[in-house]
């Protein structure tokens, strides 16, 4: 039993593969030019992955699956043999069918059923594109079973579809042999035995007389005449192990037909030209849905993708942990041996340099296992982009870029609310109507673009709309309206913009489905720091919105500064320093009882006591010896932070709090330090944002929320 | 050797005694990972003060909870040569600092007394219940709900 769960996962595993190769063809499809001249090998990649889905949701009895499946796969069969002119309705039928197939597989995985009448209209939805009356083999068979539609009325049995004729079918079978067939231990009566399980055979053996005695050939060869109820495929299955070595000819007549059809021809030249033929999925003369299919099978084995190795998250996760440990352990011994130095001498430093180098290599190696290309993300946002769309009542053009771009996983995951949110915005919001745009001279359909690119060690994913851009007097006047912005307030154009990301924050009249109840972006904001990144927006009026999110990649290790606050030992985040400066004390202007400023560069720059905010130290007298660390937000405000001196500027392993203990207030995460010890990663936006909501409070300053 | 015990007695479950100050308790064994010496910890801001900091136990962050502070028998002075219980609770990991570890001990159900009823002190409040042996007063601590009240205490801080 045990086998059969584990074989069930690795069928949902693939599906996932096979539904991503699905909307890789859905997309091609939809990117070619001309729907009239198609590449079939997209098609045929399509027919593929439906069908790997069918047949193993029917060897699992996930009849929903197998039944929606059939459809589908009917329907892209009619395209292949183009009986059936491509769309761009078919297209949007095919993309909403392929997200429904999406749910069904994530339904069968969680063990729960669908929705029948659900399943029933979807399926429906595809029949009705099918462009012959007669539905291929998918009607015939939905009659055969009576109650057609009802999940539990298919078997598992159903795994090729059947030209199943209820009084059963004459074959005739034309079978001969080569030499090698012989040589590679076949045996043809072992074949007909097996045949004959499946119904009545009758065999004819055809002995050539002008057979000359010195010939390395086999002179026999058989005709079988094969009356059954089973379905071509059964008997190709037969011969599926011959297949390569022997010339084989199948046509079927029924029972009450004298002329027979041919139905396919699968003809494999004898063993001298084994290479050359491949049968080809071009369309058969009868076009009958289920003939093709073996060879379809067999070329995909052909297109295999890249090699790969399927392992466990946790493994890798597990790995990733040890490494990490096998860092701190290599620094913490770095550290103890230099410190009795004159032990060893050279030769330890140089094999410890080595050693070093070796640690960093096997780390990079293993993030890398752990990054991921963000593809499965944007297949997930065109989605939801369809899905916007159709509710928005738009016309919206999804284009990606970068798919391949690497990302760690564990970003992927934490990407997905935050760009769906964007995204929704960018079709609601974003996007003019159809009669603005053409009123514009644009497009009348919209276009969204999602791109990932790895820029100077991070990685860039913007959303970039061609709509209206931010209308920025309707946003300040409805921030000043819900009391964001004082009535004064001078705002430059990138200041409004990013009103946007206020909490609250909303310019939709009216709460739709989607957007406008005014959460979202500010969630989007704070979600995107808390994975160490930061969002900007860029607008231009007329022409367009771009917001683009910068992240690291990865979140298990950062560039920190190590400093030293009232005895404890601190880390800085790297990527958030401006810089650092030994102040003067006549930079440093005390402006009320406690706070104090300093002019940076003719700026005034806040002055946060690091060991206030942590509340275990007194507020030290900063006029010698402090260092102050100038640090950004992700507004680009300056804050400098206190902190009584800087001790090295490292790459730690994030280890988090939150797994034995629990949040800590403006701690990010803790790591541990060459010497063994924990040291805690300030959390910079939370101790900037507590400042910057201190000073609206106080001073309701304006560049508190700029 | 535990194993035996369970098959023969499932009534039977194994306690480790230890000491806090000059009192005497015990712990149910299932939740010990292991005991180690004290080791510097790294003071966590805003934290309760029974919460003494985290350390490094091999690459993970353990919390140390002061199990005297904890259950209100006052700040634990000298630190040097106390021991840390190591445990895994509901998958977290916690350390509790305790003047000494003493000894293993084997009960049944039947062997621990209710506690009586002194009023709602905070020593009591995670008593499940108690154990006289010849010589000691014991007190079986519920460490689970122990740990859980530590979440519960540092949210609200």
């Amino acid at each position: 039993m045990a086998s059969l769960i584990e074989l069930r996962q690795v069928f949902f595993q693939e599906c996932e593969e096979q539904l991503e190769d699905l909307t890789d063809g859905l997309t091609a499809l939809e990117g070619s030019e001309d729907f009239s001249n198609l590449d079939p090998e997209i098609i045929n990649r399509m027919f593929r992955a439906v069908h790997s889905v069918k047949g193993g949701a029917a060897s699992f009895s996930l009849d929903a699956i197998t039944q929606f499946a059939h459809a589908y796969e009917s329907i892209l069969d009619e395209l292949r043999s183009g009986k059936l002119t491509l769309n761009q309705k078919i297209i949007n039928t095919f993309f909403t069918s392929a997200d429904y197939l999406t749910d069904l597989v994530s339904l069968g995985a969680e063990n729960v059923e669908p929705i029948a009448a659900e399943l029933e209209s979807k399926i429906k939805d595809l029949s009705a594109l099918s462009g012959s009356m007669k539905f291929g083999a998918g009607v015939s068979e939905e009659d055969d079973c009576i109650a057609a539609f009802t999940p539990l009325a298919l078997s598992g049995e159903m795994q090729f579809p059947p030209v199943e004729d209820v009084n059963g079918s004459v074959f005739e079978i034309y079978f001969k042999p080569t030499l090698d067939l012989y040589a590679n231990g076949h045996e043809p009566v072992q074949i007909f035995r097996e045949l004959s399980t499946l119904g009545v055979l009758e065999v004819q053996c055809k002995f050539d007389r002008d057979f000359k005695w010195d010939q390395a050939e086999p002179a026999i060869e058989w005709h079988l005449v094969l009356s059954t109820n089973q379905s071509e495929s059964e008997i190709l299955e037969i011969f599926e192990f011959s297949e390569p070595y022997a010339k084989i000819e199948i046509s079927s007549k029924v029972a009450d037909i004298t002329v027979s059809a041919p139905i396919e021809s699968v003809s494999k030249h004898p063993a001298s030209t084994p290479t050359m033929e491949k049968p080809n999925a071009a369309p058969d003369p009868a076009g009958e849905v289920h003939s093709a299919e073996p060879s379809a099978i067999r070329s995909a084995i052909s297109a295999a993708p890249k090699a790969t190795v399927r392992v466990d998250l946790d493994l890798v996760d597990e790995l990733i942990n040890l490494v990490g440990e096998l860092v701190i352990t290599q620094s913490v011994m770095t550290q103890s041996i230099t410190e009795q130095d004159g032990i060893g001498g050279r030769q330890l430093s140089t094999t410890l340099e080595d050693f070093k180098s070796l640690t960093r290599t096997i780390q990079e190696g293993v993030m890398a296992i752990r990054a991921q290309s963000v593809k499965p993300l944007f297949q997930r946002m065109a989605r939801i982009v369809r899905e916007t769309a159709q509710i928005a009542g738009k016309e919206v053009r999804f284009a990606t870029e970068g798919e391949d771009t690497e990302v760690d996983r564990t970003v992927i995951e934490r990407l997905v609310d935050p760009l769906t949110h964007i995204l929704r915005n960018a079709v609601d919001h974003g996007l003019e109507d159809a009669a603005l745009r053409s009123q514009a001279g644009k497009d009348r359909i919209g276009t969204v673009t999602l791109s990932a690119a790895h820029r100077s060690g991070r990685v860039v994913i913007e959303v970039i709309d061609d709509g209206g851009g931010v209308q920025r007097e309707k946003v300040l006047s409805s921030a000043i309206e819900k009391g964001l912005v004082p009535q004064t307030a001078q705002l430059s154009d990138s200041d409004i913009d990013r009103l946007l990301f206020l909490p609250g924050f909303s310019t939709a009249a009216s709460v739709t489905n989607l957007s406008g109840r005014g959460v979202g972006m500010d969630v989007v904001n704070s979600e995107i720091r808390r994975l160490g990144g930061r969002v900007a927006i860029i607008s231009h009026p007329g022409s367009g919105t771009t917001i683009s999110i910068s992240l690291p990649l990865t979140l298990a290790v950062l560039d920190g500064m190590v400093v030293d606050v009232a005895d404890e030992t601190m880390v800085v985040p790297i990527s958030a320093i401006v810089e650092t400066i030994r102040p003067d004390t006549s930079q440093i202007h005390q402006i009320g009882p406690a706070a104090r400023m300093i002019a940076v560069r003719e700026k005034m720059v806040p002055i946060i006591e690091l060991g206030a905010v942590f509340g275990c130290a007194p507020i030290k007298n900063h006029t010698n010896d402090g260092i102050l660390v100038i640090v950004e937000d992700d507004k680009g405000e300056h804050f400098a932070l206190a902190v009584d001196k800087i001790r090295d500027q490292r790459q730690v392993v994030i280890k988090s709090l939150e797994s034995n203990y629990g949040h800590v207030p403006f701690v990010a995460a803790a790591t541990i330090l060459g010497d063994g010890q924990i040291a805690l990663i300030v959390d910079l936006d939370e101790i900037t944002h507590q400042v910057s909501v201190d000073q609206s409070r106080s001073i309701q300053s304006i560049e508190a929320i700029a | 050797m535990k194993i035996e015990d369970d098959s023969s007695n499932s009534e039977k479950f194994e306690l480790i005694t230890f000491s806090i100050g000059s009192q005497d308790f015990c712990m149910d064994i299932i939740l010990v990972r292991e005991i180690r010496g004290w080791t510097n910890v790294t003071m966590l801001p805003h934290a309760p003060k029974d919460v003494l900091g985290v350390m490094n136990l091999r690459g993970a962050v353990v919390p140390i909870v002061d199990l005297s502070a904890r259950l209100g028998l006052g700040v634990c002075e000298s630190k040097e040569r106390d021991v840390i219980i190591i445990t895994l609770i509901e998958k977290k990991i916690v350390g509790f600092l305790v003047t000494a570890v003493s000894d293993i001990i084997e009960l049944s159900q039947t062997d621990i007394q209710p506690m009586p009823q002194m009023g709602g002190k905070k020593e009591n409040q995670f008593v499940k219940g108690i154990y006289i042996s010849d010589n000691k007063t014991l007190r079986v601590l519920d460490i689970a709900s122990l740990a859980a009240s530590m979440t519960t205490a540092q949210e609200s801080v």
